[in-house]
């Protein structure tokens, strides 16, 4: 027989079948779907903190105190002369700026409302380093820094979160820890990301923050210090020509760096191996929900042989060899989890609009991305499990002696 | 003097039923010639169902010899059987055995399916309805037709490809008397018409009557050959 000739019989005794047949793939479609759908939310994810990162800022470098790596002996805070020397061309030509910042969480109160905001003390090269707009006003600005004033730029949910609007704030007055800033900026919205919304927060002048806020037992230490190199070939130029200048200036014995310097594509590549886990840990309870319907395909087979056992006989009696009994069960279980698999895919599909249309509606944009790998693994897979299950069955139909089948009742 | 297209010589098949061997044939020895209608009775237990399916190639005898239109066919393995039943023997059985499914062209077709591409496998199968006067119902499926017109399907399909011999169980057992004459005149002007070598197995004195030659087997031997 030929295989459309194999298909057609396959079909057709599929078809004479409904409801069981319908049942049956039933299994594989829940089974694709859910593949399907957890594939698109990982990717999603993945696109997701991707982007994220990649509105932190352009060719950015981070630098943070301590090594992971290597123990390090009192490893020395980063200090705002650390950074003065980073932003010196002449010691580290790569690095285009340096921007300090020092990080702390605190309450805030306008008007009666209170909330709990990460502040940021920063400097003016602070807005070009990290890409931040500002919607209303101005940002802060050198002479800010230099006079200490208390002046804020707050993020537009910050606004939304104390006073109900993003516009007309400027002149407003909000406490940090009860010490009154004048509102002069608002920055632009950059959309929630998966790390926390970098919507809300507020920025102050870094010499603000140092004597007002942070009780540091040196006065000159930073948490963090951003860096832009001059272009994006020159990122690892930069990395290099920053730890060289810290080295010095920690005087750090080689290879016991005190500093840690993190570049855009180190985030971006820790974020997609957790990323990637996460969708094969999705993806795998997924695929467990596939074993169960294949198993399912396997019983409703093994139902069908015993059924038609007669007319496996009278097949057999009239020349059927093992191979033809064998291949006519393969060919309906493979198509029943074939068709499962495509009406799955629809199905997995439409999960994905739904799970999108959800977070919209409740305020959380999440976009799942449904990959054409995750369609043709989802295909290839339900076609496997389709093979796999019925093999058994199929092989217990192609064994019977035609003399016990035609005398089965 | 015709030739042979059976030739059994001391066929012995003996089951394992539990603890207790069954010896449904003892060393059986027969000769069927070409063209002939032979009637195989027998009481119930007597073996003649061992028999068919041993001379349909279903089953294979424990020892002895059993040449099928000069192919000797006793030690063969299962997929080489299948291949003789397909070439060489039609059945017909008495509960008829269509797909339910399928046409009557296609139940006639499926013989040819198994044989390979077989070209204007229709014709074929549209001929051999027609053989049996069914040529106006070849699209109808069996729940449409009678119990005879079933079992005319059922000739057809174990004439379509042109076997050595055909192997009747109890052709009209599921049949009134008037239908069952009707499929006995069919058969007997087939082998008239055609050659067809006819084996039939039954109970009924009045089929086993119209056959050439009754063989009555007691005891998984032949008792009398007339």
């Amino acid at each position: 027989m030929n295989l459309t000739q194999i298909l057609f019989e396959a079909l057709e005794s599929l078809n004479s079948n409904k409801m069981r047949s319908g049942l049956t793939i039933l299994g594989i479609i829940i089974g694709v779907a859910a593949v399907i759908a957890m594939l698109a939310v990982g990717s999603g994810a993945q696109n997701e903190i991707t982007g994220s990162i990649n509105d932190f800022g352009t060719n950015l470098l981070f630098i943070f105190s301590g090594n992971e790596q290597v123990e390090v002996r009192n490893p020395r805070p980063l200090t705002l002369k650390d950074a003065e020397a980073i932003g010196d061309p002449f010691f580290a030509p790569s690095v285009g700026l340096a921007a300090p910042s020092i990080n702390g969480k605190h309450i805030v109160t306008a008007g009666g409302k209170e909330t709990s905001v990460a502040v940021n003390g920063i400097t003016a090269s602070y807005a070009p380093v990290r890409n931040e707009v500002v919607g209303e006003g101005e940002f802060i600005s050198e002479a800010h820094v230099f006079e200490r004033a208390s002046v804020a730029v707050i993020g537009p949910e910050t606004a939304e979160a104390l006073f109900g609007r993003q516009t007309g704030l400027l002149g407003e007055t909000i406490r940090i820890e009860g010490q009154p800033f004048r509102i002069i900026g608002v920055l632009e919205a950059k959309g929630g990301t998966m790390m926390g919304s970098q919507d809300d927060r507020i920025l102050i002048p870094l010499s603000t923050a140092q004597s007002r806020l942070e009780q540091r037992d040196t006065i000159d230490t930073v948490d963090v210090i951003f860096i832009q190199a001059v272009s994006s070939e020159a990122v690892l130029q930069a990395s290099e020509e920053v730890a060289q200048v810290l080295r010095t200036r920690h005087r750090t014995a080689i290879g016991m760096d005190d500093f840690t310097i993190y570049t855009q594509d180190d985030f971006l590549s820790t974020a997609e191996s957790i990323t990637g886990i996460l969708t094969i840990f999705l993806g795998g309870i997924a695929a467990i929900s596939l074993l169960v319907g294949g198993i399912g395909i396997m019983n409703i087979m093994l139902v069908s042989v015993i059924e038609r056992t007669r007319e496996i006989g009278l097949r057999k009696a009239l020349g059927a060899r093992k191979n033809d009994i064998l291949i006519q069960f393969l060919a309906e279980s493979s198509l029943l989890s074939l068709l499962g698999g495509f009406i799955g895919i629809l199905l997995g599909w439409a999960l994905s609009f739904l799970i999108e249309k959800i977070s919209i509606a409740m305020g959380s944009p999440f976009y799942p991305s449904i990959t054409l790998d995750s369609v043709l693994l989802a295909t290839i897979f339900s076609l496997v499990v389709g093979l796999f299950f019925g093999i058994y069955p199929s092989n217990r139909a192609a064994s019977l002696q035609p003399v016990e089948a035609l005398r089965y009742e | 003097m015709t030739e042979n297209v059976i030739t059994t010589k001391d066929l012995v098949k003996t089951y394992q039923m539990g603890d207790i061997q069954v010896h449904a044939l003892r060393g059986l020895s027969l000769e069927i010639k070409r063209g002939e209608v032979v009637a195989i009775v027998g009481p119930s237990g007597s073996g003649k169902s061992t028999l068919m399916n041993i001379l349909g190639c279903l089953d294979r005898p424990s020892s002895g010899e059993y040449r099928l239109d000069h192919v000797p066919v006793a030690g063969m393995a299962d997929d080489q059987l299948a291949e003789i039943r397909n070439r060489k023997v039609g059945f017909i059985f008495q509960s008829f055995n269509l797909l339910s499914r399928a046409t009557a062209l296609s139940n006639v077709e499926l013989p040819l399916r198994y044989a390979g591409n077989i070209a204007g496998r229709r014709q074929i199968a549209e001929q051999a309805l027609a053989a049996v006067g069914l040529e106006q119902r070849i699209d109808h499926k069996p729940y449409e037709l009678s119990g005879g017109q079933q079992q005319r399907v059922a000739i057809a399909r174990a004439l379509v490809n042109d076997p050595a011999i055909i192997i009747a169980d109890e052709p009209t057992g599921n049949l009134d008397s008037k239908v069952g004459q009707e499929i006995m005149d069919l058969l007997m002007s087939l082998n008239r018409e055609k050659g067809v070598t006819l084996i039939i197995v039954t109970h009924d004195p009045k089929v086993a009557a119209r056959a050439g030659r009754i063989i009555r087997i007691i005891d998984g031997v032949v008792e009398a050959a007339q």
